[in-house]
């Protein structure tokens, strides 16, 4: 049988596409790999125990380490994630479970995806405005809140997503064993959907532990160690913004090995929580 | 004993519905259904595709009521109340009823949490007590055998008709009056839907049962009352033979024997 004209234009237009595709899944991962380069050869010659032992040095100074920014961005990102989860989950429940065709439910969901892109920056001036201008002074509790509204956003939306996802007939099955739908929620539809919903947790630290702006415009920054979250706090993205731009070697050593750290911890997070997708049955 | 109207000889009935109509949205899909089921009786309800016979089913333990927009008017009598009343309890009236769908919907938990679920919904038990009845109800579901060494693993794991059975024993256990079968074997290969089948009669002794389903054979063998229902009416009700041997309607006769138009 010959091909006709039909199929070999067809199979044409085919490998044209394919090649286009290839073309721009290399050109994304060409600058990924660029960035990663970037940062391990730059980066992994400065990470050392002292790293995480010791705090941030003064300028030109031997030694030191960012002990003080790892802990309070680890302190900070905490409280966003121990604010901004609960809030998420809930609120995500309700939209999922028991307004979901309301009017106010839509409502919320378009409020939300405004907040979910809103720039981060202004999260971090109203933070500033609200929390940060009315004590007069910066603090660590300040950046978790501005942490924790950029959160919020991310966990309400991919929780909605994943309970959406659990087939209604699950639903129906409980609630025809007599089951009060509180206990539907809890018992059955959380469990279905849990793989789904740390996802959603884990992208959110994701996000937010990068965050600089926010930081900027509410804990600040702290040269010395400092575990006092009413006090400005050191943290490891407002630290890198400093440190990189200032003309200090061991600074711009710091900076790059903060940076070098921070990415490998998100990627770790962003690694779970795809394991925790693949592990979640009904989210396949 | 014949339908329109499928007020019967049906003494003692279980469940009397009368005038009942049916709406999601706006559309109608029941219109002026009477019938009596019987008590420790199989019902089958048959019909083609969208006649209604599904909605029927899921008016019996308003579980349409997960949804806002569907709505039922008319009565449905069980032990002298009306379950469509406002003021019935949902929750305690689907404990009572118990209800199998056509796909098996095993919760994201072990075997034997698949079953003590709905357990503890309504009863407080030693673990002992427990363990006895969600034995029980496995072996009425005819599944003991085959998962007494997995009660621990995911219920999710066993074979589709193994699920099915899983289901009808979780339905079991809550120890139900009536128990509502929404084209349960349909899903199933002919071995798990025969097994299925010798399940219904055996439960017959202890629960009313109303089964919908596609498959006429399957009504004719396993029903001792059937509907035919078209385009949301009830056509035609009557016992099985009768039904299936000498139907009064046309529609019914075509239907049943393939004629359908």
């Amino acid at each position: 049988m010959a091909f006709s004209a039909r199929y070999l234009r067809r199979r044409l237009l085919n490998g044209f596409n394919l090649g286009v595709s290839v073309l721009a899944t290399v050109f994304g991962l060409f600058w990924l790999g660029w960035l990663m380069w970037t940062l391990v050869s730059r980066g992994l010659r400065w990470i050392g125990p002292s790293l995480f032992t010791q705090s941030t040095p003064p300028p030109a100074a031997a030694g030191g380490g960012i002990a003080n920014a790892i802990v309070g961005s680890l302190l900070i990102t905490l409280v966003g994630v121990v604010v901004g989860t609960p809030i998420g989950i809930l609120a995500a429940t309700w939209l999922a479970e028991f307004g979901r065709h309301s009017r106010i439910a839509a409502v919320i969901r378009f409020v939300n995806d405004i907040l979910l892109s809103a720039p981060s920056i202004v999260i971090g001036v109203f933070v500033y405005a609200v929390v940060v201008a009315r004590f007069g002074h910066f603090s660590g509790w300040s950046g978790g809140l501005a942490l924790a509204i950029i959160m919020l956003p991310v966990v309400l939306r991919t929780t909605e997503d994943m309970l959406i996802l659990v087939p209604d007939q699950l639903r129906e099955a409980a609630a025809a064993l007599g089951a009060p739908q509180w206990r539907v929620v809890v018992t059955v539809v959380y469990r279905a959907s849990l793989g789904g919903i740390l996802t959603g947790v884990m992208l959110g630290i994701a996000r937010i532990s990068g965050e600089t702006a926010p930081l900027l415009f509410t804990a600040l920054n702290n040269q010395f160690w400092s575990s006092d979250m009413s006090r400005p706090m050191a943290n490891l993205p407002v630290m890198i913004f400093q440190f990189a731009m200032s003309p200090y070697d061991n600074w711009q050593h710091l900076a790059w090995a903060a940076a070098l750290l921070i990415t490998l911890a998100i990627l770790a997070l962003s690694l779970i929580a795809r394991i925790l997708i693949r592990a979640n049955a009904f989210v396949k | 004993m014949r339908s329109p109207g499928g007020k019967s000889a049906i003494e003692n009935p279980k469940l009397s519905i009368n005038q009942l109509n049916f709406y999601y949205g706006r559309f109608q899909a029941l219109r002026d259904i009477n019938m009596d089921i019987a008590e420790r009786q199989v019902t089958a309800f048959i019909g083609p595709s969208g006649c209604g016979k599904s909605t029927l089913l899921r008016a019996l333990n308003r579980i349409y009521g997960l949804y806002p927009d569907q709505r039922a008017t008319g009565a449905i009598m069980l032990d002298g109340r009306n379950i469509l009343d406002r003021d019935q309890d949902l929750n305690y009236l689907r404990a009572k009823i118990g209800m199998v769908f056509q796909k098996p919907t095993p919760f994201p938990m072990s075997v034997f949490e698949n079953i003590a679920f709905g357990v503890r919904l309504y009863e407080r038990l030693s673990r002992m007590k427990m363990q006895e009845r969600v034995e029980w109800a496995l072996r009425k579901a005819a599944l003991w055998e085959e998962v007494k060494d997995k009660l621990h693993q995911g219920g999710t794991r066993l074979s589709g008709g193994q699920q099915q059975r899983l289901c009808i024993a979780r339905a079991i256990a809550v120890k139900p009056e009536i128990m509502l079968l929404d084209e349960p074997a349909s899903a199933l290969d002919p071995l798990s839907t025969l097994k299925i089948e010798e399940l219904i009669a055996e439960l017959k002794t202890d629960y009313t049962i109303v089964i919908v389903t596609h498959n006429m054979q399957q009504a004719a063998r396993v029903s001792d009352y059937t509907a035919f229902m078209y385009l949301g009416s009830l056509v035609e009700y009557a016992d099985t033979s009768t039904l299936f041997t000498n139907p009064a309607r046309k529609q019914t006769e075509d239907y049943i024997t393939g004629r359908y138009g």
